[in-house]
């Protein structure tokens, strides 16, 4: 049966249009509108009543008129057709191939709501993921079914670093099956192409499947795009037992068009403008991400994020770290300094660090080295502050210690090259170099089995040397 | 319930979980009701001549106008009987596990209807009432062992009394009659499982001010801020300040009989993390997994939001239940934001006049009337046993910031207040709880109870060593602007005992197997050998000894390892004390006045 096709609109407004006289309308339902041109576009039913419904159209309403464009109602939620043959695809924000090859032949067609996962069905994500980079898998640890946002700032290079942690990515249990799923929303064209470009560069791109939404597109087409590429994650992840990152850039794009669409439904604002259900929205992605008992695969979620005005308490990034289990911090005066990358390991957090490493993991000291590390970095911070109010002389001898420490952190440490791959054993060893820069007796975090074991040898073995030597590899 | 006068309407208007419906005349405010033809249910939030707004529980997508809308007649109620303990809940109290089973996926899909507790189970009932006996309500009719730690007592229901017509002994499910009263004209059947509509309280006998410690383990928290039983506390903070592993340290070692803890909002991995770790911790009392006397509850932020406005309800009914049965109970609410915030959208939803921020104007007394739930009490029955019901509830407020209207309207209800601090967070220093902004309201009655158990020194000691923490506070001051080497010799030392407490006591690894908890024994043996350290160190320096090789001694090693002592070995505290005293004398190589007031 053909749908019941309708010329009813009454209103138009901002992405939204209001069709009278409706029948057996569903909520959410997809809606097919045909303009007088012959163009088709889609929406989707934000509300009805008994004989009008409200409908947010997906491209946008320029050129709709209201007399002659024909509505039709499908009686089904928006799907994506997926298959594993989606790998190594790119797609738009509707879902359709823009890489100029065939349509996938469909396995299944899946909501792209998705459904919430019952916690009790949840596996908890304890699987150590190498990302290569020290600041993450030294100091803020991530794990298999995390979902790990990145808070950065325009012009830091939140891009190449998230696509070196969708290039490095591997797990220390070896090669398993594998994949990226990437999501574009109102990036530039610019951006889209360098990830598009290294992807296909480093032949990352036959594992990866894409989802690009760029700055011109319909910003109404960003609240579909994450949820069409977590319908592709969730399937690859626990229909093909894959384990797959899903990297959402910029989420702050997505939250402008849910704010777009929330003052057109002239809705009760909260913060900012920002609709009230911002939080749940969020949630409705970022719970996406995890692992379930008795499948092989797993979702990792890595969403960028720019702060506005880097400013961290920002609905966006506020809201983001209240659901997200920890963050990773950009810093703009590491970047100044010419560090990449450019990771604030203070505010950074990993909130599953704990269950990722130890023993049998990443290495037994693994724990105890990154508090160590933390601490003594908060010291040194300390005490470079203080040392510019006071002077370098105000220092105490530890105190200049930790300066010195703080630093060679930040230069040693912190930076690496973008292609550099560094093994966890690697930036552990690291570690463990720069804390001989620190009296023994100050280093509190660590069990004295440990210094037994790591310091020990390298303090001997600079009492030979005069001259420290800190980087094993650079 | 009652088939034949049911009312029922259609939809009329459906935006995300609101549903309104028309032809709901006679149902009343906040009956449950089913929701189209897949049955959703849902709640009446708002009656306007005959039609009613409703919020779902469940997801709306696809209902369509006209679809039919069923009052059940009731509000919205918890199942209670034996059963409850160890069971992982949604927000509207259906099990998580037979949610799987039923749907057959690890995915929650829509209108799976699954008993709350179980009605096969077979518990073995005690009866402690003999026929004849007059009882009434609230009175013990008998005991059915739920778990290992928990002695499930089956009441005579409120409202009712008169003489034991029948008791049974034996194995009966929850719905098997156990026992029969009558009051002369009517006989009442009493089964095991009873209901109780989640946002009404249930009555008490009389109300008790809260005047013993609810201990925690947990250092900063027992010493300095502590909560009594039946007390309410709010643990502000921004994220990543360690608000959620507080609340998981409290409901691990909260020495409370029963624990029920209700995951509001928050992240389903952190849900799973307590299902995980629960049933293998061991309290430390019993030695029986914590599990055996822990309900959870979760509405994780990706379920249905009207069902997290719910969650917070239904935790606290089954709360008052232990309570009604004279246990102590402690109730976790992580996060009461996110509570405040499915309220803030269903308010946008209705279209009522916004208040702060958005919240309705309504926020403050919902809050109000959650947290006085809390609460010690004589409870109901003629034994006059005592219960209590102690709430901790999280709060998230945007951006650290507590001026925003959930924070603000919690800490005027709330008597305990742990104020967590990103700085100390970023530093590590973990729980993160401010010791110099947050505050208990119930120290000084909890001093009396500490000082009787331990020979009159505790309030001496907590305030001395609270002293010292402000006064670092403000010598931390002029270090800054001048540097350290302005400040006296005794200055530096209340620098150094100050550093002493934030690192070695106030510091509390959660994820070490020992120092994770603390009993008040070793809190007291900790906190009196630091502060015995500063007494002698203080004396040895008006005596001219050298500040930093009294800083330097060796017993500091051994003080900053007091914490990592097992429970069975903190005697060896109070050796420390001599050995201060030894290493101090040795230092002056002069006798030190050995009167020890």
């Amino acid at each position: 049966m053909l749908p019941k096709e309708y010329r009813t609109i009454t209103d138009l407004a901002g992405p939204l249009l209001v069709v009278k006289k409706t029948k057996k309308v569903r909520y959410d339902e997809l809606v097919e509108i045909e303009l007088s041109t012959g163009e088709t576009r889609r929406g989707r039913v934000l509300e009805i009543s008994s004989d009008q419904a409200l409908v947010q159209v997906f491209e946008g309403t320029d050129g709709i008129d209201i007399d002659n464009t024909k509505i039709r109602f499908l009686g089904k939620v928006l799907m994506l057709p997926v298959a594993r043959d989606m790998l190594g695809r790119i797609f738009n924000g509707r879902g359709e191939p823009m890489d100029g090859g065939a349509p996938v032949i469909s396995e299944k067609r899946v909501d792209i709501n998705g459904m919430p996962m019952n916690p009790y069905s949840r596996d908890f994500p304890s699987e150590f993921i190498q990302t290569g980079i020290s600041t993450i898998d030294g100091m803020n640890p991530m794990v298999r079914g995390q979902k790990l946002p990145i808070f950065s700032g325009s012009g830091l290079p939140h891009n190449r670093m998230a696509a070196q942690v969708a290039r490095q990515a591997s797990v220390i249990s070896g090669h398993e099956d594998f994949a990226v799923v990437f999501a574009a929303m109102g990036i530039t064209f610019e951006e889209a192409s360098f990830f598009m470009e290294d992807f296909r560069r480093t032949g990352a791109i036959q594992r990866t499947v894409m989802f690009v939404n760029l700055a011109d597109d319909p910003a109404i087409e960003r609240i579909t795009t994450p949820r069409l590429a977590l319908t592709a994650a969730e399937y690859l992840a626990f229909e093909h037992d894959m384990h797959v990152v899903v990297i959402l850039t910029d989420l702050t794009n997505y939250c402008e068009a849910l704010r777009e669409i929330s003052a057109a439904r002239k809705e009760v604002p909260g913060r900012r403008g920002y609709p009230g259900y911002l939080y749940t929205d969020l949630a409705t992605m970022y719970e996406r991400a995890g692992r379930l008992k008795g499948k092989k695969g797993s979702i990792t979620q890595i969403p960028i994020l720019t702060m506005p005005e880097d400013d961290k308490t920002h609905p966006i990034p506020d809201l983001t770290g209240y659901i997200t289990e920890g963050q990773i911090i950009l810093s703009r005066a590491l970047h100044r300094k010419g560090i990449y990358p450019p990771v604030d390991v203070m505010p950074s957090l990993s909130r599953l660090k704990d269950k990722g490493i130890g023993k049998g993991k990443t290495r037994e000291d693994h724990a105890d080295l990154m508090n160590q590390l933390f601490a003594a970095y908060a010291r040194g911070k300390e005490a470079k502050e203080l040392a510019v109010i006071l002077g370098e002389g105000a220092l105490t001898e530890d105190d200049k210690a930790f300066a010195g420490f703080a630093d060679k952190f930040e230069d040693t440490y912190v930076r690496q090259g973008e292609y550099e791959n560094r093994t966890v054993e690697e930036t552990l060893e690291m570690g463990w170099n720069l804390l001989t820069m620190i009296p023994v007796r100050e280093l509190k975090r660590v069990r004295d089995a440990y210094i037994e074991k790591y310091l020990k040898p390298r303090l001997e073995q600079e009492e030979e040397q005069t001259e420290p030597e800190l980087v094993a590899s650079s | 319930m009652a088939t034949e006068n049911m009312i029922k309407g259609y939809i009329e208007r459906i935006s995300g979980p609101l549903v309104v419906a028309k032809g709901m005349l006679g149902a009343s405010m906040y009956d449950v009701v089913r929701v189209g033809d897949l049955e959703l249910v849902g709640e009446i939030i708002e009656l306007r001549e005959d039609s009613a707004s409703i919020q779902t529980y469940e997801e709306t997508s696809g209902l369509m106008p006209g679809e039919p809308v069923v009052s059940t007649g009731a509000p919205l109620s918890v199942e209670l009987g034996p059963g409850l303990i160890e069971q992982f809940y949604d927000g509207i109290q259906r099990p998580l596990q037979l949610i799987e089973d039923a749907a057959q996926s690890h995915f929650i899909s829509r209108g799976i209807s699954v008993p709350a507790i179980d009605r096969k189970k077979k518990w073995t009932f005690n009866p402690k009432v003999k026929k004849g006996d007059k009882v009434i309500g609230g009175d013990v009719l008998g005991t059915v062992q739920e778990t290992v730690l928990v002695e499930h007592k089956i009441m005579v229901p409120y409202g009712f009394k008169g003489e034991v017509k029948e008791v049974k002994s034996g194995d009966f499910t929850v719905e098997d009659v156990v026992a029969v009263i009558s009051d002369g004209d009517r006989k009442h059947e009493v089964t095991m499982l009873t209901r109780w509509p989640v946002r009404k309280s249930r009555p008490v006998a009389r109300r008790l001010p809260p005047v013993t410690p609810l201990t925690t383990g947990q250092r900063v928290v027992d010493t300095f801020f502590p909560i009594a039983m039946g007390g309410t506390a709010c643990v502000p903070g921004p994220f990543g300040s360690g608000k959620t592993v507080i609340q998981h340290q409290l409901a691990k070692w909260a020495q409370a009989e029963i624990v029920v803890y209700v995951g509001c909002g928050e992240r389903g991995n952190e849900m799973t993390d307590v299902l995980i770790e629960f049933p293998e911790l061991e309290d430390p009392k019993s030695g029986e997994p914590l599990m055996k006397r822990t309900v959870l509850i979760a509405n994780t932020s990706n379920m249905p939001v009207a069902a997290r406005e719910a969650s917070i309800y239904t935790a606290i009914t089954m709360a008052e239940y232990y309570r009604d049965m004279g246990y102590s109970v402690a109730l976790m609410a992580d996060s009461t934001s996110r509570w405040a915030e499915a309220l803030r959208e269903m308010s946008g939803r209705l279209e009522e006049m916004p208040g702060e921020e958005g919240y309705p104007a309504y926020l403050g007394t919902r809050l109000a009337s959650f947290y006085e739930r809390a609460g010690r009490a004589v409870c109901l029955g003629s034994d006059g046993r005592e219960g209590s019901v102690s709430a901790i509830g999280a709060v998230s407020p945007p951006g650290g910031d507590l001026s925003e209207p959930v924070s603000q309207n919690t800490l005027r209800v709330t008597k305990v207040f742990w104020g967590l601090d990103a700085q100390l967070a970023y530093q590590r220093h973990f729980p993160a709880i401010n010791w110099l902004l947050s505050y208990s309201l119930y120290t000084q009655k909890l001093d009396e109870y500490w000082d009787s158990q331990f020979d009159d020194e505790w309030t001496n000691l907590r305030v001395g060593a609270m002293t010292l923490l402000e006064e670092e506070d403000k010598l931390n001051e002029i270090v800054r602007l001048v540097g350290i080497d302005a400040l006296s010799k005794g200055e530096r030392m209340v620098m150094e005992t100050a550093k002493s407490l934030r690192e070695d006591f106030l510091h509390q690894n959660a994820f070490h197997e020992i120092d994770t908890y603390a009993s008040m024994t070793k809190q007291f043996k900790m906190l009196k050998t630091i502060m015995r350290f500063h007494e002698l160190g203080m004396d040895a320096l008006k005596r001219e000894a050298s500040m930093n090789e009294i800083f330097g001694l060796p017993v500091r090693d051994k003080i900053a390892r007091m914490r990592y002592l097992e429970e069975k070995d903190i005697e060896n505290i109070d050796l420390l004390e001599e050995e201060i005293k030894e290493q101090i004398d040795n230092l002056m190589q002069v006798g030190v006045d050995t009167d020890v007031a």
